[in-house]
């Protein structure tokens, strides 16, 4: 019954869906506003109509139907409530559902704001969302759909959604089970959040596209999707460090970014739609750059189809990658048609976009804006290069070859370095026309301030040079932002009004986002400093001790205290180690390190034990144990400086987006047509 | 910087040269990074037969190669004092189609361990054991082959797709 709702529901969805297209379209060329209107209502409904799907799914999770291979491949009788809810994107078909429905969440959402003024971009707005959901719930309902079941039939044991003909329904006992890494606390907040931040790409590329469609030559369709590509923005952006954490946390091999296929597939997105945000910055203020932006625009939203593509086609082997599905080649299609149109229609009104401004100085805010953006696509290409390259040159030579992170580490390194020294003046430059004496001058006592940040690593000892560099690259970046906050609270107080306080209140209203710019990109280097923490100085050691033994790593000694055998009521075999950290003598820190193995799955995962400071992290995993006697543990151990800013940074973060998305007051502009 | 209007500018066209050039020298740089970093970095990855064959060839020597095959599950051996894992791998094809023809990574991985007249190659890893290590499982290893022709691995990662892909769970029932 719930599986005929939940699918039933997603065929209306793919019906209301395709006639929102059409009508928005016919209305459109027709200019029957009613037409437009009705498609308008349709593509409100979408998201009450998946949600009944999904919600049918999560019914059949938490009821245990086994009899439904989603089901029985995602969930067992063993796993909590809230992990069996997790699976519904734990597996193929259930992700693609949840994708769908957070989607149709997005182009729901979009039909509720006042379109007044924006009436013409309306329908195309609504054919281009449509599409794309269209072919998502087309995928669920002819190619992975999540309510077939078992049969058997005088062939054998077969699914599908209906009876088919002399077929008698299986009723399983139980299912396999959730993956066991996916048993996390971590993985119930990282993909909704991958996911939200993919889809949510859909309402800027769709008003791009309507604007492209119009020949609207104003930056009205950035103002509208503004708010929601800083969101998408930031949804993925907190999608890429949640998987890192996770990874982190559960994987146990003291890393947090491994270059796996499937983690660059959601980087790539994450760098075109980076870039994206900054060449909007200057369109808006220059009015330059318009093809570009809609060439970044374009990019980011196929690149996001492409990294479905690459996940879920079978493609790469990755720890992400779901099992091989027929639906390479349809997506392949669905890829090809959409940027081949997109740019077709780019091309069509290129000469709308173009822009009388030229860039006039090297140092001027703009040009260092589009340095940066040259390096994130320097890093995109790098990453698209690194995934493709193998499939090539298989291609061509016929010889299987693989790219590693070396390659990957290479050359993003020193181009993040180039970054982070472009965020040191960006702040300090000015639109237009900026000489590098101006900079100079305001860049001259920062630099000073910096060179703590050379001083302090080569007094504690530091001799790698990149290390010492990007230690110094994150103080001036500190610094700068500093002195001009406080340079701007000055001028301010200068003029007499204003307490202390009044003026820093002033500066912050008035710059609003050149202020929650200052927080990202401080964030950004915190996150920097996490990474140069676990890349340059993370040491490990590892050994086999007997209860009481130590194991010491630079400053610490970790004491094996015990180690605990037990079941849980969830099914699983727990192994957990007692560790006391002693540092100088005294005992600081209990950890408990373990190793639980899934009974359902028959599968181990591994467990850190982690003390977590500001100054370094000690990482602790419990390798093996002698069951018999109990009395000695191999661990390994790893010392992990500053990779606690990682995590903060991303905080941070946070706070600097949601400070940007935040409404300013501002009188909005008319549109203006081109000729 | 929201206070700071924009100057309309009047710039000759010819000014424009500085930027290209700027432009290409970064482009250019970012080029060589990757192709160079590219030919410092590819690996070979190869199934356990090419190995065997390679390295009789004397084609691997001081190379760092990637291969893939079948664990044998009876051949893991682990050292707790020592951290030595050893285990032996199996030749399966490395060829997609012909992974297809025998019935999906699952089955191939199987025949693999199966069949004793498959090649095999033998692997010593120092660390601890992988939870996915068990037979019948796909490894894929990164490291060199050692003059003795044991494979040292610095990496391993390892699929099992019969637990999650295809199959229908064991205990299933009529009603």
């Amino acid at each position: 019954m719930a599986a005929d709702i939940g699918f039933g529901s997603l065929l209306i969805t793919l019906v209301v869906s395709i006639y929102g297209i059409g009508a928005a379209f016919y209305g459109e060329q027709k200019k029957q506003k009613a037409w437009v209107l009705s498609a308008k209502r349709a593509m409100t409904l979408v998201f009450p109509l998946l949600t009944i799907s999904v919600g049918s799914l999560v019914y059949l999770l938490l009821t245990n139907r086994f009899e439904f291979e989603y089901v029985a491949k995602v969930s067992s009788l063993s796993m909590p409530d809230y992990l069996k809810i997790t699976a519904l994107w734990g597996g193929q078909a259930g992700s693609l559902l949840f994708w769908s429905w957070l989607l149709a969440g997005f182009t729901s959402a979009v039909t509720l704001r006042k379109w007044d003024r924006d009436q013409d971009l309306l329908p195309w707005v609504i054919v281009i969302s449509l599409a794309t959901l269209a072919f998502f719930v087309l995928l669920n309902t002819f190619f992975e759909n999540p309510f077939v079941s078992y049969w058997q039939t005088s062939e054998g044991i077969t699914t599908a959604f209906s009876r088919p003909p002399g077929g008698i329904q299986l009723f399983p006992r139980d299912g396999s089970g959730l993956n066991p890494l996916l048993r996390h606390p971590g993985m119930i907040i990282h993909p909704p959040m991958q996911y939200l931040g993919f889809v949510a790409f859909i309402i800027p590329y769709a008003f791009a596209m309507a604007s492209l469609i119009t020949r609207r030559a104003d930056d009205r369709w950035i103002q509208l999707s503004r708010r929601w590509t800083l969101w998408a923005w930031l949804f993925l952006s907190l999608g890429l460090v949640l998987g890192a954490r996770w990874a982190y946390d559960v994987l146990g091999w003291g890393g947090y970014w491994g270059w796996d296929p499937v983690e660059i597939s959601a980087l790539m997105p994450w760098l075109a739609g980076t870039a994206f945000l900054h060449t909007v910055l200057i369109q808006e203020k220059r009015g330059m750059f318009k093809q570009l932006t809609m060439v970044l625009i374009i990019l980011t939203y196929n690149l996001v189809i492409f990294g479905t593509f690459l996940t879920r086609s079978g493609l790469l082997s990755s720890v992400h990658a779901f099992s091989k599905s027929s639906i390479g080649p349809i997506f392949l299609g669905f890829i090809a048609l959409n940027l081949i149109g997109s740019l077709w229609l780019l091309n069509k009104r290129w000469s709308y976009l173009k822009s009388r401004q030229v860039l006039t100085s090297f140092f001027s805010k703009e040009s260092l804006i589009i340095i940066s953006v040259v390096l994130l696509l320097g890093i995109l290409v790098t990453s698209f290069w690194g995934v493709m390259f193998p499939k090539i040159s298989e291609l061509v030579t016929g010889q299987k070859v693989t790219v590693g992170p070396p390659f990957y580490e290479r050359v993003a390194g020193p181009i993040l370095g180039g970054m982070l020294m472009i965020m040191v003046i960006c702040p300090l430059a000015v639109w237009s026309y900026a000489s590098f004496k101006h900079l100079g001058r305001l860049l001259w006592k920062p630099f000073i301030v910096s060179l703590i940040g050379i001083a302090l690593p080569l007094y504690g000892g530091l001799t790698r040079w990149p290390a010492v560099v990007a230690f110094w690259l994150v103080a001036f970046v500190l610094a700068v932002n500093a002195f001009e906050f406080f340079r701007r609270t000055r001028v301010r107080r200068k003029k007499g009004q204003d307490s202390l306080w009044g003026s820093i209140v002033h500066v912050l209203k008035r710059n609003q986002r050149a202020f929650s710019a200052m927080i990202i990109h401080i964030a950004v280097v915190m996150m920097a400093m996490g990474i140069i923490g676990i890349e340059f100085f993370q040491i490990e050691t590892q050994g086999t001790i007997p209860v009481g033994g130590e194991l010491s790593l630079g400053s610490y000694t970790m004491v094996y205290e015990k180690l605990d055998i037990f079941d849980t009521t969830d099914g699983r075999n727990v192994a957990r180690a007692i560790v006391s950290v002693n540092k100088d003598g005294q005992t600081i820190d209990t950890l408990y390190p373990r190793r639980d193995f899934y009974y359902d799955s028959n599968q181990p995962a591994t467990i850190p034990g982690v003390r977590s400071t500001l100054v370094d992290d000690f990482y602790v995993i419990l390798v093996d144990w002698k069951v018999v006697s109990s009395e000695g543990a191999t661990f390994k151990v790893y010392h992990n400086p500053l990779v606690k800013w990682l995590w903060i940074g991303a905080w941070v973060f946070i706070i600097g987006v949601v400070a940007t998305t935040w409404p300013d007051k501002k009188s909005k502009p008319l549109p203006v047509r081109a000729r | 910087m929201e206070e700071l209007q924009p100057i309309e500018a009047h710039p000759r066209k010819g000014n424009q040269l500085k930027f290209i050039i700027g432009g290409v020298v970064i482009v250019a740089a970012i080029v060589y990074l990757i192709v160079s970093s590219l030919s410092a970095n590819v690996q070979y990855f190869l199934t356990v037969e090419e190995v065997l064959n390679k390295q009789s060839a004397g084609e691997l020597a001081g190379r760092n190669v990637r291969a893939s095959g079948a664990v044998l599950g009876d051949s893991i051996q682990y050292n707790m004092d020592t951290l030595e894992l050893s285990f032996t791998i199996v030749h399966v094809p490395g060829d997609n189609l012909l992974l297809e023809e025998e019935g999906g990574l699952a089955r191939a991985l199987h025949n693999a361990v199966m069949d004793p007249s498959r090649p095999r190659l033998d692997v010593i890893y120092y660390g601890p054991v992988p939870d996915l290590l068990q037979n019948e499982a796909q490894a894929i290893i990164t490291g060199e082959v050692l003059a003795s022709g044991v494979f040292e691995a610095d990496e391993i990662l390892l699929k099992c797709p019969s637990k999650y892909e295809g199959s229908v769970p064991d205990q299933i029932e009529t009603e």
